[in-house]
């Protein structure tokens, strides 16, 4: 009934979707397995793509020749550039999107894509010869060989789902869990731990009184997250979001049904974010606050469904709706789908190489919240790197790993397989040591050879970078040559635009009009912004240049495989069970170990240096 | 082969070579109790505790008695090298200490290299850096100063001030991140002014700390003093008789004798370098002279300036030219008057009114006493023990001093209303600064703090 597939990925999310299409635009014979074809690409928690450090992620995504970024500007029912008040580091595109649409859009693309077949079954198992995966069998016993496979089985694995004292087993509100997957792989020695995310109620928009609420539009200038321009990014309109705020009445009704939440109860006993809590957990740990921030965000074009992000829970339905008739605004509400929390199996991301393939098992590769991320970007960069790095496997080419310096999606692998995590692991952009380095703006710059390199960054988007390059080069050089004299300054002397474009106030913007504007006329808005960025923040940015490559160097001293960290007494106890664990292959991995302290790596670089000194 | 040959026992005379009343010859290691054992005849050390003193015979290879001891036992792991040691205190002589080491060289343990005991602490995880570092400082303690600075470093007390600071610090970092990381939330945004003054304040921290890395310096080699006058002044004699009074007392260490330092000098614990300013200069007047840079850069250098004059010989008028002169140093000035003895009491009161002198005769030694106490008063110890973080170390005062330069700019950012990811940068080097004293600051840390100080996610 099967043909022999290159790559076999299991799961049709953000990290599923990236993976297939990713492995079959480079020319492999891709297998989608999802336990429900109709539900490809779906938006389970809010409507909403990038944001603060996950805008970011998005433009490296797209850049790389990833989908996700050109399906959340081709879904998009608003678009805001977050940060601005900051410098360009900081500026973080993000869209609110149509849900339906979204999936739909996804859906598309790969069923576009010739070489991806699809199934609809639940995977039960993994097929393993000699320490390599050769196929899956699904529930029902169906035998499907491949030379790869890729797990992104999200929150599907052993999930329940928590709503008050109920608990049912599911992947998603609604959907069966997976079973098999994670009792296999532990009884071939992978060690997996448990973790809890929730979601909040979705609600009737008919049922809101706006009008109490702080509106919050989209920006007037819609760029988007893909550096290819598409047709839908020129959206006329936008939808709003709006913002209400709990109140002590809220409060005081949660507090009095805490015996009813399976978080404080006891029922629940994995780790949750702690940066996304539940409602309950904000009022219990954040006793002074007095209101909490609620986001209304439509969940579409042409839908009454509205997700109302701030309001996670998993109380009885009974409880969050008469909570949420408490709420400014929501006095009417009529409640569509309660809030739950739901616990899945996720598997210690430190069993993986850089290339995101498993160390027990060959061609076995992970992505998304199998490896205990979560959020849709981080999930969906992961299947990008592991789609490739699939592909390269099979093609016995060295996998594409990015350094810290050179991408967030660098910065979250490395987190993830060097330094695991016990919470559900998100982006900030505080994670990256050259902040400076990893912007939007310039993804495509820092990005886009390597996609084509690879194959999955069509050459006119190559050409469309070194066109950029070329174009900034040469206004910098113009502006440096232009030189102007300001009126009432001492001392008097012309200064070049370039140097004062450094001060603070000064834009380029003000030289569209006047004696200068020829200059800069024939360029594009996307030109004139990065050669602005890269004049005015140039100081930093070289600094930062000059840590990265120290960090690279000191990154790539290697540690004898011989180690035995025991001999080293002086190591912390926590530092040394991390380094025993992890055998980290270079100073730069060990480094990045959380729970390996400075001392730790200044002991062990002593130590490495008198191990070398005396042999 | 491993870092440390942890099988090695070692050896080595704690206390100063040189003829003294008791030595003391340490051992570390695995054998370290055995090697003992086999020359200590008056019991079995195997059956005693940890942490005892045992009074007794050492007896050499042909069971002739070599000394009577005292051997104290630390077994391991909760000796300083975490190691068994045994500590011999015998009696100083050149012979015993010679045959002691010899002998237990021969029965199997290896004179330990210098500082290889705290490099055994170290690595066996008894220290952190800065504690190994000031390990290092207190064997090169030179006096009862020096020694306390030492032990309160040992102790933790800079880490203590050091991890104080970097708490400071984390929250501001975690305050900057917040408005970064979090802009979209409904967290408290700090003030411009608050940031300010939470800068200001881990800068008034760091200050004092580098402040006293100089005083620091000088309580660990000495106090820098100078000595001049006029050369028929006496200053020659003064040295000397401070010296003579002292010389069995200290005993000068190879290797820091300094160009011009004709001795080192000890008063109540307190440590100096004595500066002769004589050997710059023999034929003309030293003060006069103090255009010549070399001089003038060497008494710059000393904490305290000795003025001395003949009393029977000295004009009023001269002494007031020169001390304006030395006035321009700027540098606490004790002035003496001396030869007393050829003078009348009259003449001495009325010079010691005129300039506050303290009146001696070098030559017979009187009031030398009352010398050294002004001495000790006027370089205001007060000050040192009020202090309560001394910094001595270099490196500790290289990161301090790096820390405070990035907090400056942090300040300067704040005042150019700088974007606050641009004052990060400058934030994550003063934690990486602190981090080589006290361990990193991380990410983790940072986020760690920022979700529990502040609710944050939707």
């Amino acid at each position: 009934m099967f043909d022999s597939y290159d790559i076999i990925v299991v799961g049709g999310g953000h990290a599923g979707c990236e993976a297939a299409a990713a492995a079959a635009k480079l020319g492999k014979k891709v297998l989608l397995i999802t336990m429900n074809l109709a539900t490809i690409g779906q938006m389970s928690c809010n409507p909403a793509m990038g944001g603060i450090a996950k805008g970011q992620i998005l433009r490296e995504i797209d850049a790389l020749g990833g989908m996700s970024g050109i399906i959340a500007d081709q879904s998009m029912i608003q678009f805001r550039m977050l940060n601005l008040s900051k410098g360009p580091a900081m500026w973080s595109p993000r869209t609110q999107n149509d849900r339906l649409l979204f999936a739909s859009y996804w859906k598309k693309h790969l069923e576009s894509i010739q070489n991806i077949n699809f199934w609809q079954e639940t995977v039960g198992e993994i097929l393993i010869e000699n320490n390599q995966v050769i196929g899956v069998k699904t529930l029902r016993g169906i035998t499907i060989k491949s030379k790869a496979v890729i797990l992104t089985n999200g929150t599907f694995l052993n999930g329940i789902i928590h709503i008050g004292t109920h608990q049912t087993t599911g992947g998603r509100n609604g959907e069966n869990n997976s079973r098999g997957i994670t009792e296999q792989l532990n009884s071939l020695g992978f060690k997996s731990g448990r973790m809890k995310t929730g979601t909040p109620p979705r609600i009737d928009a008919r049922s809101i009184d706006y009008s109490v609420m702080e509106e919050q539009k989209g920006d007037q200038t819609i760029t988007g997250f893909s550096f290819q321009k598409h047709t839908s990014q020129q959206i006329t309109q936008q939808k709003s979001c709006y913002i209400t705020y709990t109140n002590t009445k809220v409060h005081q009704l949660l507090k009095d049904n805490l015996a009813y939440s399976p978080l404080y109860n006891g029922t629940i006993q994995s780790t949750g974010p702690r940066y996304c809590p539940s409602i309950e957990d904000k009022i219990i740990r954040f006793k002074d606050k007095e209101r909490h921030q609620i986001f209304v965000e439509p969940e579409g074009w042409n839908t009454i469904e509205t997700y109302i992000n701030g309001f996670s829970t998993s109380l009885p339905e009974k409880i969050q709706y008469q909570a949420l008739h408490l709420v400014r605004g929501f006095e009417n509400v009529k409640f569509l789908k309660p809030g739950y929390a739901i616990e899945y199996d996720y598997f210690y991301p430190t069993q993986l190489y850089p290339s995101l393939e498993t160390k027990n098992i060959q061609h076995l590769f992970f992505a998304g919240q199998i490896n205990g991320t979560t959020g849709y970007e981080e999930a969906a960069c992961q299947g990008l790197i592991a789609g490739i790095n699939a592909v390269q496997k099979i093609n016995q080419i060295s996998p594409l790993i990015l350094s810290r310096s050179q991408a967030y999606i660098g910065v979250l692998i490395d987190d993830l397989v060097h330094k695991g995590t016990e919470e559900p692991y998100r982006m900030f952009t505080s994670r990256a040591e050259f902040r400076m380095l990893l912007r939007q703006d310039n993804a495509d710059l820092r990005l886009t050879k390597i996609g084509y390199t690879i194959g999955l960054a069509e050459k006119s988007r190559l050409s469309g970078v070194e066109k950029k390059l070329k174009e900034t080069q040469y206004l910098k050089e113009t502006l440096k040559k232009t030189k102007i004299m300001i009126n009432n300054e001492i001392p008097q002397e012309k200064k070049s635009i370039h140097d004062l474009l450094k001060r603070p106030g000064m834009h380029l913007e003000q030289f569209k009009t006047g004696q200068y504007r020829d200059i800069i006329k024939n360029y594009t808005e996307e030109i004139l912004q990065q050669t602005e960025i890269q004049i005015k923040y140039e100081a930093y940015i070289k600094k930062e240049w000059t840590r990265a490559k120290q960090y690279d160097s000191l990154a790539k001293q290697n540690i004898p495989i011989t180690i035995d960290y025991d001999q080293i007494k002086a190591l912390s106890n926590e530092g040394k069970e991390k380094l025993k664990k992890i055998h980290p292959k270079t100073i730069g991995q060990a480094n990045s170990i959380s729970g390996v302290s400075a001392s730790d790596i200044a002991i062990l670089a002593i130590y490495i240096k008198k191990l070398t000194n005396h042999s | 082969m491993p870092l440390v040959t942890q099988k090695d026992t070692i050896i080595a005379l704690s206390t100063p070579p040189g003829q003294s009343a008791i030595a003391l010859i340490r051992l570390s290691g695995k054998s370290a109790l055995s090697i003992v054992n086999h020359f200590f005849k008056t019991k079995d050390l195997f059956l005693c505790a940890s942490h005892t003193v045992h009074f007794g015979t050492l007896l050499d290879d042909h069971q002739a008695v070599l000394d009577e001891v005292v051997v104290t036992l630390f077994r391991a792991p909760t000796s300083f090298t975490k190691e068994d040691v045994v500590e011999i205190s015998c009696h100083g002589a050149y012979f015993i200490i010679h045959r002691i080491l010899q002998i237990m060289i021969r029965q199997g343990a290896r004179m330990a290299q210098p500082g290889e005991f705290t490099q055994r602490a170290f690595f066996n995880g008894q220290l952190d850096l800065t504690q190994a570092e000031a390990v290092a400082d207190l064997i090169a303690a030179r006096s009862a100063t020096a020694h306390k600075t030492a032990m309160h470093h040992l102790k933790g007390g800079l880490s203590k001030s050091v991890r104080l600071l970097k708490d400071k610090i984390m929250h501001f970092a975690a305050l900057l991140e917040l408005s970064l990381d979090f802009a979209e939330e409904d967290v408290p945004v700090a003030a411009k002014e608050d940031l300010k003054k939470l800068v200001q304040d881990i800068l008034d921290t760091i200050q004092p700390m580098l402040e006293s890395f100089t005083l620091g310096n000088a309580i660990k080699h000495g106090i820098p003093m100078a000595i001049v006058g006029q050369p028929n002044a006496g200053k020659s004699t003064l040295l000397n008789t401070l010296l003579q009074e002292e010389r069995a007392l200290v005993s000068s260490i190879p290797g820091t004798t300094r160009d011009f330092i004709e001795g080192t000098l000890m008063i109540e614990g307190v440590h100096f370098q004595l500066i002769d300013t004589a050997g710059l200069h023999h034929t003309e007047d030293m003060v006069e002279s103090m255009g010549i840079q070399k001089t003038y850069e060497i008494i710059k250098k000393s904490h305290l300036i000795l003025y001395i004059f003949d009393i029977s010989s000295t004009t009023a008028q001269q002494i007031e030219k020169k001390l304006s002169q030395i006035k321009s140093f700027n540098i606490p000035t004790l002035v003496i008057a001396n030869k007393i003895d050829r003078v009348t009491p009259a003449v001495v009161q009325d010079f010691c009114h005129a300039f506050r002198c303290v009146p001696i005769a070098a030559q017979l030694g009187k009031n030398i006493q009352q010398l050294k106490k002004t001495i000790l008063e006027q370089i205001q110890l007060a000050k040192i023990s009020s202090i309560d973080t001394i910094i001595t170390n270099e490196r500790h005062y290289e990161s301090l001093l790096r820390s405070k330069e990035a907090m400056e700019k942090v300040l300067q950012g704040i005042q150019n209303e700088l974007s606050n990811e641009l004052l990060v940068l400058d934030i994550r080097t003063v934690l990486e600064h602190l981090g080589t004293l006290v361990g990193e600051v991380t990410t983790e840390d940072v986020l760690g703090h920022i979700f529990a100080k502040f609710c944050i996610g939707k």
